[in-house]
């Protein structure tokens, strides 16, 4: 409770801030807009040639791209900006103000910065599954929308703590920046379903890049094909890199030295 | 070595140096420039094994045979300009560059040219690679393979001058990040990165060759894998050389007006 209200100090923070360049708001709204069409205007050409692509319809095609948009905009939203000022803090030593604030270092360092313009891709992530949801129609039950509620949290889940080992590992690496764009290149290729890649594709991007869980897993649910030890496994793979990542968070923590070392 | 000739192998020596001392980079490039092809590759094949084996006159193999080269292609021909020239102009390092006695085209060539030059065996590994995955058709004519030697250099031609040109909207906004957006996607589904051409609804592919998208990238590609015929394949030379004059012009002009806007930021 105590964390959400921070986390909304900090987004009224980044409103502030932002406010005062309301066209910024435009330019990110036409830069969204254009990125959804364009995905749209991709699965439009391949869906002129066949009628599914590897056992997926086209609105369930549609529904697994608001999951893309989503889950890319809540990680740009917040966890991006505020993983990226963690490097830089622990690289010039500001850390030291995050350690000494009475919260815990970590989620502080974790919401720490909002860039609130990204909420566009998030809305229009949402906007995007009710369309799909409404073309799927009848075939989603209440059943269907629980399990796409329990494994869009753990794919967010299994993102941020990834995101979060990616971040600490700056306490031992210099250029951890690097290996952030590594991930953000790879993430694209969940804009379709992992089920098409080969295997060891597939494999790369569902356990050194989690995208499988972020985005396809999610999609299953509402498409009906998600089966109870997919989401079981998902759940656990996000306990484990959760507790993973606040493992080597405390690891990081003892090495670093501070500013004045 | 003075003049141009030494500019240029100057400009080499920097380049090898910048790479080898950023080698996590070259990883970074290396991944997004086989990433967009490969999911791609994926995507069409999965579509053409979904409606009976083939679409478009494309198998996975042809596919697997167009993504690759197309890969290839697109190593020879892309430029980074368009990200650059903002952060130029914004930051005011464009001044050093103005003051010395070349243009500065010649450095950012000659920057590209010894690059690609440094990361050709990487791609060729990738393609290699790809190739053992997917097990692609080639029946490469003769004619074919001399014509795409010519095709390769002026695509490449055309989407430096075209692309540079681009890049000095940066004169006038900070917003170029909006303009990039818009040509890459253009170009996504214009120079044929997202779907052989001929895949694509009847406005688009004209829009393709109308525009200079077709001649940047897709072309070369096109006439290796022997889908167009010698007599297109002299138009589309003589296409491309036209491009090469109408950029080279328009680069002269937005050029001399650029420059006399540009007023450096902190300067």
């Amino acid at each position: 409770m105590r964390y959400l209200h921070l986390l909304w100090t900090y987004f009224r923070v980044g409103v502030l801030g932002e406010l005062a360049y309301r066209v910024n708001f435009f330019v990110q709204l036409f830069e969204s807009l254009l990125e959804l069409g364009t995905a749209i205007a991709g699965l439009a050409v391949v869906f002129t040639y066949t009628a599914t692509l590897g056992g997926w319809t086209p609105d369930q095609i549609l529904a697994l791209v608001g999951v893309f948009f989503l889950m890319g905009g809540a990680i740009r939203l917040v966890i991006q900006p505020s993983l990226e000022q963690l490097i830089e803090s622990v690289r010039d030593g500001t850390l030291d103000f995050s350690l000494v604030k009475p919260v815990d270092a970590q989620i502080l360092s974790s919401i720490q910065r909002v860039e609130i313009w990204k909420l566009t891709d998030v809305g229009l992530g949402i906007a995007v599954l009710v369309v799909a949801l409404a073309r799927l129609g009848a075939h989603v039950g209440a059943l269907h929308a629980a399990g796409f509620a329990a494994a869009l949290i753990a794919g967010g889940i299994i993102v941020y703590s990834f995101w979060m080992i990616l971040a600490t590992s700056a306490f031992w690496l210099v250029r951890v920046e690097n290996i952030l764009m590594v991930f953000q290149s790879m993430y694209e290729a969940g804009r379709w379903p992992t089920s098409i890649y080969p295997g060891w594709l597939r494999f790369a991007l569902t356990f050194i890049v989690p995208v499988a869980f972020a985005v396809t897993v999610p999609a299953q649910a509402l498409a009906g094909r998600l089966t109870w030890q997919v989401l079981a496994g998902a759940w656990v793979f996000a306990a484990a890199l959760f507790s993973a990542a606040r493992l080597f968070w405390k690891a990081g923590l003892r090495r670093y030295q501070g500013a004045s070392a | 070595m003075s003049g141009l000739p030494g500019l240029y192998a100057q400009q080499f020596k920097t380049s090898l140096a910048m790479m080898l001392q950023y080698r996590a980079s070259l990883v970074i490039w290396l991944i997004s420039h086989v990433l967009d092809p490969l999911v791609y590759l994926v995507v069409w094949t999965t579509a053409s094994r979904s409606s009976g084996g083939s679409v478009g006159g494309y198998g996975p193999a042809e596919f697997a045979a167009y993504f690759i080269v197309l890969m290839l292609v697109n190593h020879v021909t892309y430029t980074w300009v368009m990200f650059e020239y903002e952060y130029r102009v914004r930051r005011g390092s464009l001044s050093f560059a103005l003051l010395r006695p070349v243009h500065p085209i010649h450095s950012d060539l000659a920057d590209n040219i010894s690059s690609k030059i440094i990361t050709t065996p990487l791609i060729l590994a990738a393609a290699v690679i790809l190739a053992l995955i997917f097990h692609p058709v080639f029946a490469v004519q003769a004619w074919a393979a001399v014509a795409f030697v010519p095709a390769l250099l002026l695509a490449f031609a055309v989407r430096f001058l075209l692309e540079w040109t681009l890049a000095l909207a940066a004169f006038w906004t900070t917003r170029v990040s909006a303009i990039n957006q818009v040509y890459f996607i253009a170009a996504l589904f214009l120079s044929g990165q997202m779907a052989p051409l001929s895949l694509l609804p009847a406005p688009l592919r004209l829009a393709a060759s109308v525009l200079p998208f077709r001649w940047t990238t897709s072309f070369p590609v096109e006439i290796l894998l022997g889908r167009v015929g010698w007599s297109e394949t002299l138009t589309g030379l003589g296409v491309q050389a036209g491009w090469i004059v109408l950029c080279f012009f328009l680069l002269r002009l937005v050029w001399r007006a650029g420059v006399r806007v540009y007023s450096a930021v902190g300067a």
